[in-house]
């Protein structure tokens, strides 16, 4: 169990909640092997680049729309900067907010630095971002050159605190203390956690929703409202006066849980603000999960029965009139864990057969000690027992996967998956909106855009059939779990 | 204080873009697992990191924990070893990061045992703590140089070859199309192109380097060490042309510039010059409606931007388009010694007209400086998209040349030659006729 707001540090998923990346085997192996003991990660002696915790965590903070992100870093970390520049802009001018206050500056840390050390920089850094931007809070972001020399920003962060009198939090995101980037989102969570929420004084008829860019703003809100209460859409677009009240609303719920998990859990144990382990809301039996759980906290079952009811009745035929046309096509995934295991349940609801599935990590447990419910679904009604494999989005296994398995069609949700399947000619959906399968009507769009993706393979047939795959024909012919090394014991 | 806001480059790691450019070059990495995604999302940003390889196909030893208490190297020996029976390339370059250097792993040891493995191997350091991506890209171009085309030797001088360098792979947004312009107006006056990056170019292309009558360097700083190396390898001479050529007055000047240092006929680049020109003319001609009669185009203009972008873009807008320069910002962290000589380039325009030149990298006092700067109407803004919300706020005209560029997508797209002069008015007054004329 994790110390939520307190420390400054929350650990690593691998060490907090032995999450792995490294597994090989089938959904009901996986299952049975992190339900005994000995479940272990697999290392690789072969790798190739994945992602860094610090993009996911700064990445989030840096969408608050009054706080700033100081990056204790030498300017390439600071690249975050360069993505937030105009989509956070863009994202607010969406709802119509002034993020003037936001800012993502850099300490660009050079070779003096890394001898001599460069705290004091980093305070002057703060206060000067303090006075260009006027946040209402400051972030302080780790780097691997800050942890590995040792800055002690802990202290930066307290002293500059009680200087400017707002919250400055430093988050420890250094990209070398985890091969999983989701740790990243606990990082920024447990900053929010212990430096910003603050004890609830009223309660508030508001439901914290922990997701990426509420795109499903108006649907959640026009259903919320059915129940009373008002969403509270986090991070991207909240105020820090907003983040400080989140221990003031009735419940929270989460689009993903492997980006809520943190932060629902610690809500909820220290300030029994309720987290709702649901399915996430993907799909029929998700969305239904995800309704049905937000509603029994609330006492409004009845309301929520008779919604889904009639909304079922609304879309249930043009959903069957997809699943006639989708089954029987094979599918790959490969998404985090989180999205992985609903998008998959989603697709078997529609009629594929999943051949194979890829998750980027695997958390056998969250903070709860609980299995991910969207797993446990899988586990108990999955109607095959599919191959699954774990990696950190490694490619090479992934397209060696792809050359054997050949599916119909390739589900993936990060940059540079979708692309490598197409190139082998396998038609191929990226799923990057986080409600692009929200409820019924979501699952109706979804099965539209899968039908089009496998009926016009234009695109795919044209690309594949004029490049050449930057692997060789040697490492085709090895099995795709060549280079996992032998299981360490957890 | 050292801050940097509006970051408008890259660590040196960055320079894993330049080994992507180089065709089936296959950058590998001894850094952490971010580093490479990260970068690429930046420097390339919405403009697509793909090609034969991504940021998700580099080999990286994706250093953990385990790494920085007990160094990489062994960690590093069998990635490379991996990547070479995994990643089918024609050339593998290893480049450092931040943790590993700070570590002590010596990587230039550990490429040195693969000499004979078939492949070649070469190893950089680039730890992001040491320099920006473009000190790190001719960091890699002479690691090429040292140990690769070295120990080839020198092949037999083939006549009319000019090896040509500049434009920063992904970092120039227009990087291939650059190439390609370059390549084509030596084409026209007879010469024989060498280009390293881009498309199907590669190894063969670098195989050539040392083969070459000169090499033509097109930047005001970025790769002068590589072409003044290449010198001393395989006393090589080289011609440096400070700014890539936008527009007719620029790239006109070009080919009679390239003309005379390759003793090329005169008439016949002339003859070149005359057909362009006639060209361009006509187009220019049949719009100087739209460019005279206008309310809402600006006469004076700042570039916030590196020193390649400022140079090229500003050298259009006054010597070919009549407009008068304001400050000049450069943002790349030019190193110290290139600094006067770039200040001069600036004085080198037209009718005497100079341009101040500012080097900062702090993108803030930059907006505040063009904030307080009185334009007599309203500005043109040439830059980044950080200079969007200014622009508009300033009620000017805007365009994003360089990274971080968003917001607009480029393919084979080119400012340079004399249709690439036309391309940037198109692109320019797509902004000013969203305005009210």
């Amino acid at each position: 169990m994790s110390d939520y707001g307190k420390g400054t540090e929350t650990g690593t998923r691998e060490n907090r909640l032995g999450s792995i990346t490294g597994y090989e085997g089938t959904l009901q192996g996986l299952g049975q092997a992190c339900g005994g003991g000995g479940f272990g990660d697999r290392k690789r002696c072969f790798s190739q680049a994945s992602l860094c915790n610090a993009a996911c965590a700064l990445g989030q903070l840096g969408f608050v729309t009054d706080a700033a992100v100081v990056h204790h870093s030498p300017s390439g970390c600071a690249v975050t900067a360069m993505s937030l520049s105009n989509s956070k802009d863009q994202l607010a001018a969406k709802l119509g907010l002034d993020n003037s206050r936001s800012g993502y500056v850099s300490t660009d840390m050079n070779e003096a630095d890394t001898v001599f050390g460069a705290t004091e920089n980093l305070r002057d850094v703060v206060r000067e971002t303090h006075r260009r931007y006027d946040p209402r809070a400051i972030f302080i972001g780790a780097s691997c050159v800050s942890g590995v020399i040792g800055e002690d920003l802990a202290s930066i962060a307290r002293e500059t605190s009680e200087e400017l009198g707002i919250p400055v939090a430093p988050v420890f995101c250094e990209g070398f203390k985890t091969q999983i980037w989701a740790s990243g989102f606990d990082a920024a969570f447990h900053a929010i956690l212990s430096t910003i929420v603050q004890p609830p004084k009223v309660k508030r008829d508001v439901v914290n929703v922990i997701n990426f860019f509420g795109s499903a703003r108006k649907e959640i809100t026009a259903l919320f409202a059915l129940f009373g209460v008002e969403p509270l859409f986090l991070l991207s677009n909240t105020t820090i006066e907003q983040l400080s009240q989140l221990s003031e609303s009735v419940a929270t719920v989460s689009t993903c849980a492997t980006l809520g998990t943190y932060l629902g859990h610690g809500l909820e144990e220290q300030y029994g603000v309720p987290y709702i382990k649901s399915l996430q809301p993907h799909g029929m039996a998700g969305f239904e999960s995800w309704v049905r759980g937000l509603a029994k906290v609330l006492g409004k079952d009845d309301i929520a029965d008779a919604y889904l009811k009639k909304e079922k009745e609304t879309w249930q035929p043009k959903i069957e009139a997809f699943r006639a046309k989708l089954t029987g096509l094979r599918a790959v995934v490969g998404m985090g864990p989180g999205f992985n295991f609903n998008t998959t349940r989603v697709l078997q609801e529609l009629g594929l057969e999943i051949v194979h599935s890829a998750a980027w990590h695997f958390d056998k447990q969250y903070e709860d000690g609980r299995r991910p419910e969207s797993f446990q679904y899988l586990l108990d009604h999955s109607p095959n027992d599919f191959p699954l494999s774990v990696n950190d989005l490694q490619n090479f296994e992934l397209l060696n996967i792809l050359n054997t398995v050949k599916p119909d069609i390739f589900f993936s949700r990060h940059t540079g998956s979708t692309v490598w399947a197409t190139k082998l000619g396998i038609p191929s959906l990226c799923v990057f909106d986080e409600y692009a399968i929200f409820g019924y009507h979501g699952l109706v769009k979804f099965a539209s855009a899968v039908h089009d993706v496998v009926t016009n393979r234009s695109f795919t047939k044209n690309l594949a059939s004029r490049v050449k795959l930057p692997y060789t024909g040697w490492w085709f012919a090895q099995p795709h779990h060549n280079f996992l090394e032998a299981g360490e014991p957890a | 204080m050292k801050i940097l806001d509006q970051p408008r480059y890259v660590c040196a790691l960055g320079a894993m873009q330049t080994v992507q450019g180089l065709y089936r070059g296959v950058p590998v990495l001894h850094a952490g697992p971010g580093c490479a995604a990260k970068l690429a999302g930046g420097i390339a940003g919405s403009n697509g990191d793909s090609g034969y390889l991504s940021p998700q196909i580099y080999p990286c030893t994706n250093v953990g924990e385990r790494e920085t208490v007990f160094g990489g190297e062994g960690r590093l020996r069998e990635t490379i070893s991996n990547a070479l029976k995994v990643v089918d390339g024609d050339l593998y370059v290893v480049l450092s990061g931040c943790t590993t250097e700070i570590v002590g792993d010596d990587i230039k040891k550990v490429v040195q045992e693969f000499q004979n493995a078939g492949k070649p191997v070469v190893a950089v350091e680039t730890p992001g703590f040491k320099a920006n991506n473009l000190e790190g890209h001719q960091w890699v171009v002479d690691a090429l140089i040292d140990q690769y085309l070295v120990p080839r030797g020198k092949g037999p001088l083939v006549k009319g070859l000019v090896n040509v360098w500049g434009p920063i792979p992904s970092y120039d947004p227009f990087w291939v199309g650059n190439f390609r312009v370059l390549e084509s107006l030596l084409e026209e006056v007879g010469l024989i192109p060498n280009a390293i990056f881009g498309e199907y170019r590669g190894i063969e292309n670098l195989n050539r380097v040392p083969n070459a009558e000169f090499n033509l360097l097109v930047s005001p700083w970025v790769g002068l060490g590589n072409v003044l190396h290449l010198e001393e390898a395989f006393g090589t001479p080289y011609l440096h042309l400070p700014n890539l050529p936008v527009g007719a007055f620029e790239t006109s000047r070009f080919l009679r510039t390239v003309g005379k240092f390759a003793e090329l006929e005169p008439t016949l680049v002339e003859r070149v010059i005359d057909r362009h020109e006639k060209e361009y003319y006509f187009h220019i001609e049949r719009t100087s409606d739209v460019f005279l009669e206008n309310r809402t185009m600006s006469r004076r203009f700042s570039t916030v931007t590196n020193a390649a972008d400022a140079l090229a873009y500003s050298k259009f807008l006054v010597n070919d388009f009549g407009l008068v320069p304001e400050t000049q910002y450069i943002t790349d962290a030019t190193p110290e010694e290139h600094r006067n000589r770039i200040v001069g380039y600036f004085k080198e325009f037209q009718y005497g007209i100079e341009a101040p030149v500012v080097f900062s990298t702090d993108g803030h006092l930059i907006h505040q400086a063009i904030r307080d700067t009185d334009w007599f109407g309203p500005p043109l803004i040439l830059g980044s998209i950080f200079e969007k919300k200014l622009a508009q706020e300033l009620e000017g005209n805007f365009l994003a040349v360089s990274v971080p560029m968003k917001e607009r997508l480029v393919l084979h797209g080119t400012y340079a030659g004399y249709h690439g002069g036309l391309k940037l008015l198109e692109d320019i007054y797509t902004w000013v006729l969203q305005q009210f004329n």
